[in-house]
């Protein structure tokens, strides 16, 4: 009997974790193991270099120049877009006259190709054409080149981003607050509490586990989502909008060695790793509302 | 809170939300005007429907939204199954090594396909799948998150139920089919939407694995044709952008409270 639950367990799991392996387990472990070898050329097969595609990737500028991007990208949207979301849910949770009309333009943005959108911004961006030059035009204002310049190109494209996300955190900030008991905010009311008093002592904390859900996803598209560079910068001018992702898919797709893709994509991986960790031990620490 | 500062509140939210939609609504004035109306907000300005049909014209979308269109119910029908199987697997069968194998899917929730760009083109090009549409949904047809989903909903059934069928001398499988799937309706609407909104709107791996008119998404379509230097007018690219996401768009304002719902179930468990 016990033996037949076992057979049972494992033929269910079967399909599903055999794919799951063939395509997320199996193809790390493959990372690693590239990333030690050279990139097969013609009729050059790969063979191991040891850490040869490591020194390579410390003494990258452009690694470096991407990586910082990214850390910049993620400081710079992750914020904001956390922010705003939890304006938004606390500006429509509240009745009021357009209320739906108000939620769905928060969340449209959300359902929308990334590379659509981009398409969208680059009609803003673009020098001369571009809607924001018109405006400008209007009150005698010169040419911009917000994509073409290295000052401005990735806080562009963290505009789109910030665009694109809000809303969707939206929705998860909305959950939350209505799982929070109106009793509360009424006893610290009666107390004599003010509403700033009450959002920042009571409801922002109740928040937290929404708050670190929404950070974690957060980061993790800040890793993973790279379409919108497709359409308004290719990671330019001079790689100033290159995020890490991008960087992987030019040096594999675009000049062919896998070899050094796959030790970027060791970095890659050992970030999310690291995310992991820090997930479990800051859920273990910080969080015990629910 | 005094009536003045519900009407500021109230003037915040409609004006924050006004802007946000903007994007959108300038795209759709351009798609649905002549190109001359770009930038020029005359509100008689003469309605076209030529930008969508140049756009029609100009590359196969036909073919392409046929692609997303398969693509987009193959790996949803195919995510159900596997998933269900997997999820019911872990939630009710008690088998050796059931607590690691199951912490190795939910590693899958942050180590997605998405990243693992060079070497899972490599597993496809051994196996001789460029350029197909199976190559396209092949990663992602087995999904930690949708395995963890439903294992969720499917932990929540009471025990009785299932040993209610099991005395009425169903096996394993018809239980599933019979007592568990319908009562997780609710969390196959939520993660069928999310699933087919996450895989109409994905790009970076189809980019990769197709490289013909008759693999490629609309997502890849649309950048290929956006990016294109034949100097097509911007009116006639914000009609064909407007187009690759209007099916998405029309069901969302059609199932809006399913939508947001879902999204909220699917993120939170």
């Amino acid at each position: 009997m016990r033996k037949r639950e076992w057979i049972y367990g494992w033929l269910l799991i079967l399909p599903a974790l055999t794919l799951i392996f063939l395509f997320t387990h199996f193809p790390a472990v493959l990372t690693l193991l590239h990333s030690v070898f050279s990139t097969p050329r013609g009729r050059k097969a790969a063979h191991f270099v040891g850490p040869a595609n490591y020194e390579r990737m410390i003494h990258d500028p452009v690694f470096w120049k991407v990586l910082t991007n990214n850390l910049w990208y993620a400081l710079g949207t992750i914020p904001v877009a956390i922010a705003l979301a939890l304006l938004m849910a606390v500006l429509v949770n509240r009745p009021f006259p357009g209320r739906a009309l108000s939620r769905m333009a928060f969340f449209t943005p959300t359902i929308l190709p990334l590379i659509a959108v981009a398409n969208i911004w680059l009609f803003f961006y673009t020098p001369g054409f571009g809607l924001i030059d018109q405006i400008l035009g209007l009150f005698g204002q010169g040419q911009t080149n917000l994509l073409g310049d290295p000052a401005t190109a990735l806080p562009a494209l963290m505009v789109v981003a910030v665009w694109k996300e809000a809303g969707f955190f939206m929705i998860f900030y909305l959950a939350a607050l209505q799982a929070i008991p109106p009793q509360l905010a009424e006893a610290a009311r009666i107390e004599g509490a003010g509403r700033w008093t009450i959002f920042r002592r009571i409801t922002f904390p109740l928040l937290m586990p929404t708050t670190l859900f929404v950070s974690i996803n957060a980061v993790i598209n800040s890793f993973r989502l790279v379409d919108h560079i497709f359409i308004l910068t290719n990671g330019g001018p001079d790689n100033a909008s290159s995020l890490l992702l991008f960087y992987i898919y030019e040096t594999s797709f675009r000049y062919w060695d896998t070899a050094y893709g796959a030790t970027l994509t060791v970095v890659l991986l050992a970030l999310l790793c690291l995310l992991a960790i820090g997930q479990f031990f800051f859920f273990e620490r910080k969080v015990h509302y629910k | 809170m005094s009536r003045f500062d519900r009407y500021l509140w109230n003037a915040g939210a409609g004006l924050l939300a006004l802007l946000w939609i903007l994007p959108l609504l300038y795209a759709v004035w351009t798609a649905f005007h002549p190109a001359a109306y770009e930038a020029d907000f005359t509100l008689t300005a003469p309605l076209t429907l030529e930008n969508f049909g140049k756009a029609w014209q100009a590359a196969p979308f036909g073919r392409y939204f046929l692609n997303t269109f398969i693509l987009v119910t193959g790996i949803t029908a195919a995510q159900f199954v596997l998933c269900t199987l997997a999820a019911y697997g872990f939630a009710r069968f008690r088998f050796p090594g059931r607590n690691i194998l199951f912490s190795l899917v939910l590693l899958q929730l942050m180590v997605m396909p998405d990243i693992l760009i060079v070497e899972n083109y490599k597993i496809i090009r051994a196996f001789h799948l460029v350029d197909t549409l199976f190559a396209v949904a092949l990663p992602y047809i087995a999904s930690g998150f949708g395995v963890f989903l439903i294992r969720q909903t499917f932990m929540t059934v009471p025990r009785e139920l299932d040993d209610a069928a099991r005395i009425e001398g169903a096996g394993p499988l018809l239980t599933l089919w019979r007592v568990y799937v319908p009562l997780a309706k609710p969390t196959y609407l939520a993660y069928g939407l999310v699933s087919v909104s996450y895989h109409w709107n994905n790009f970076l791996w189809p980019l990769i694995v197709t490289n013909s008119v008759e693999t490629r998404p609309v997502t890849v379509g649309l950048s290929v044709f956006a990016t294109t230097d034949s100097g097509v007018e911007w009116s006639v690219i914000n009609a064909a952008t407007l187009m690759t996401s209007a099916p998405l768009l029309i069901a969302f304002l059609l199932f809006q409270r399913q939508f947001v719902q879902s999204f909220m179930r699917a993120g939170i468990k």
